[in-house]
């Protein structure tokens, strides 16, 4: 599959391998079979026309999908995803397109909503709310972005404090892999420069990032590789270094050869 | 109070007065839509207390404590469901399906305590087959609850073959009559239920899944809540208040009557929307349906103590109803 060699050498430093991973919903075949590699501390692209299977591939990887057949390798141990607690368990934190915020909760309950911070014991189990505050507080200013208040509901946002609280959420939890899905599709311009600080941040305290983009410039600009997706096959990989956007758009529209 | 409020109010950078904000806040509709019940209430209170001087007596306000009792427990169980953007249709029908299991094992011989946990169960069995129902079945709750109101209604009138079961026991008399200063038994139940109820919307990891459920399930699911568990849960525990509500039912009327009781069921919707809760589901409060309840039954109340016919009744609570819920279009999202 992999045509540049580089497939022995990455063994080691190989996070996140995903097989032959199919999905179908109905009679639609949104997966046919993708297969993808993530290395060690890289930023990792995943590009492709709108239906070519990202967002499904993330969202398998993410357990909010099943796949039907596949596997997954984490450091080289075969998981099972099945659900979203089962993928943050494994160190796989997901910022969805769609955020994933309730908006009708505040900051600190959206960050901490499924894995909350309790005190007390057995059915006197009760949130422990400062706790909370203080920790999502902590997170979050620690993007240095325009960060909004934790006690605010996310309702009240806009478009790039509801991102960062999506991020910082995503970042918060000494995960491994950290997947983002379309980050800044809704984003300013000043907004998308702050999300793409947080990506390199990220990156440079070890994290491996899964970028879905459609921004070839931002995929050239953060990313050391990239996947290119066509109808729900993963048909090709490069080194950014070593492609160039006109390469990419080739690719995608099935211009060029994989 | 509510923590909905008070943490809209920490939000801005340290308010100068209370006082002066909330005043200019009431130039807004959106502070009456917020605050419609308690208003509302206090409205009631000051018009009816012109009106009839027995209004505003100890024993009337004893009175109307005894018959808020039960609109207050299935109001909070009802201000549950609908927070996950749910409704229960069947939880006055749930209610009499515990009056009369309570009846039947009564009348078998059965005493008090091991009666009303049998009240409770049966009543509880109703809320597992909603909940199952409805997160498991995908049946919408409209239909799913609308369908066990009418299984319930059957069963307890065919099981009681349509006759009221008359029930003379030491202990509801008491619950019934019993009173701690002027407030009685039946209320401080129903506070109690809405204290604890309070505690787990707002401070327990539960409540924070049923608010994030009914806000956005996707989202919740993506993070990891067991939605489905969360939703049949919330109908159980609806179910289960309901089942105590049929014991304070069974000590006011003195008999388990397999009655509808079609009144108890929209009052409950009507409390909890008099309460500010958005029918869509994700906002939740515990006090304003509370207020709602004693809206309602002061309402109710002071109509039949100015002799007003009891056909105004019904006009009168749809009227406020609907009044309650055109104004919270208006509150701040």
């Amino acid at each position: 599959m992999t045509t540049m060699g580089s497939s022995t050498d990455t063994a080691t430093d190989t996070v996140l391998t995903a097989e032959n991973i199919t999905k179908s919903f109905g009679g639609v075949h949104a997966l046919k079979g993708a297969s993808i590699t993530m290395r060690r501390g890289e930023v990792t692209a995943l590009i492709g026309d709108n239906g070519a299977g990202k967002s499904t591939l993330v969202r398998c990887l993410s357990g909010i999908h099943k796949p039907d057949s596949g596997t997954i390798t984490l450091d080289g141990n075969p998981v099972q995803i099945d659900n979203p607690l089962a993928a943050k368990h494994h160190g796989i934190e997901t910022v969805q397109q769609n955020l994933a915020l309730v908006e009708d909760l505040t900051v600190w309950q959206n960050f901490f909503v499924g894995r909350e911070i309790v005190k007390g014991f057995g059915p006197f189990q009760m949130l422990d709310r400062k706790a909370m505050r203080d920790k999502a507080g902590t997170l979050l200013s620690g993007l240095a972005v325009n960060v909004p208040p934790v006690t605010s509901r996310v309702r009240r946002l806009s478009g790039g404090q509801r991102q960062a609280v999506a991020i910082a959420r995503a970042a918060g939890w000494g995960s491994s892999i950290v997947i983002m899905d379309e980050p800044t599709a809704a984003l300013g311009v000043q907004e998308t420069a702050r999300v793409e600080s947080v990506i390199r941040k990220l990156q440079d305290s070890g994290v491996a990032v899964l970028l879905i983009s459609h921004n070839f410039d931002q995929v050239l600009r953060l990313a050391q590789h990239v996947w290119v997706m066509r109808g729900g096959l993963a048909v090709a990989e490069r080194r950014t270094a070593e492609t160039s956007g006109d390469e990419l758009v080739a690719l995608i529209t099935g211009a060029q050869a994989a | 109070m509510n923590t909905t409020t008070a943490e809209r109010l920490e939000a801005p950078p340290a308010p100068p007065n209370k006082v002066m904000t909330s005043l200019s806040e009431a130039k807004h509709l959106s502070f009456w839509a917020e605050n419609a019940a308690p208003i509302g209430l206090v409205v009631l209170v000051i018009v009816f207390s012109f009106l009839s001087p027995t209004f505003l007596t100890i024993g009337n306000i004893t009175a109307m404590l005894v018959a808020a009792a039960i609109l207050v427990v299935l109001a909070v169980a009802q201000a549950f469901v609908i927070t996950t953007g749910g409704i229960d249709l069947s939880i006055s029908a749930t209610m009499t399906i515990g009056a009369v299991g309570f009846g039947l094992a009564y009348q078998a011989g059965i005493s008090f305590w091991p009666a009303a946990l049998i009240a409770i169960l049966s009543a509880t069995v109703i809320g597992v087959i909603n909940g199952l129902l409805i997160a498991k079945g995908k049946v919408t709750d409209f239909i799913a609850t609308l369908g066990t109101l009418g299984v319930a209604t059957g069963l307890a009138l065919i099981l009681t073959d349509g006759k009221p079961i008359a029930v003379t026991s030491t202990e509801l008399l008491r619950l019934t009559t019993g009173k701690v200063g002027f407030v009685p038994y039946p209320f401080i139940l129903a506070a109690i239920v809405g204290v604890i109820a309070w505690f787990v919307m707002f401070r327990t990891r539960y409540g924070l899944h049923v608010q994030a459920v009914g806000g956005s399930e996707e989202a919740s699911v993506a993070n990891g809540v067991k939605a489905p568990r969360v939703r049949i849960a919330v109908y159980v525990w609806a179910a289960g208040l309901a089942g105590l509500a049929s014991l304070l039912l069974v000590a006011r009327i003195g008999a388990a009557e397999p009655a509808v009781n079609t009144n108890y069921l929209l009052n409950s919707i009507a409390a909890v929307v008099l309460g500010g809760v958005a029918l869509t589901g994700g906002r939740a409060k515990i006090v304003g349906p509370i207020l709602g309840a004693l809206l309602l039954t002061a309402l109710t109340n002071g109509l039949t103590l100015l002799a007003v016919s009891q056909f105004y009744q019904p006009l009168a609570v749809g009227l406020v109803v609907v009044l309650a819920a055109l104004l919270t279009r208006f509150q701040k999202r």
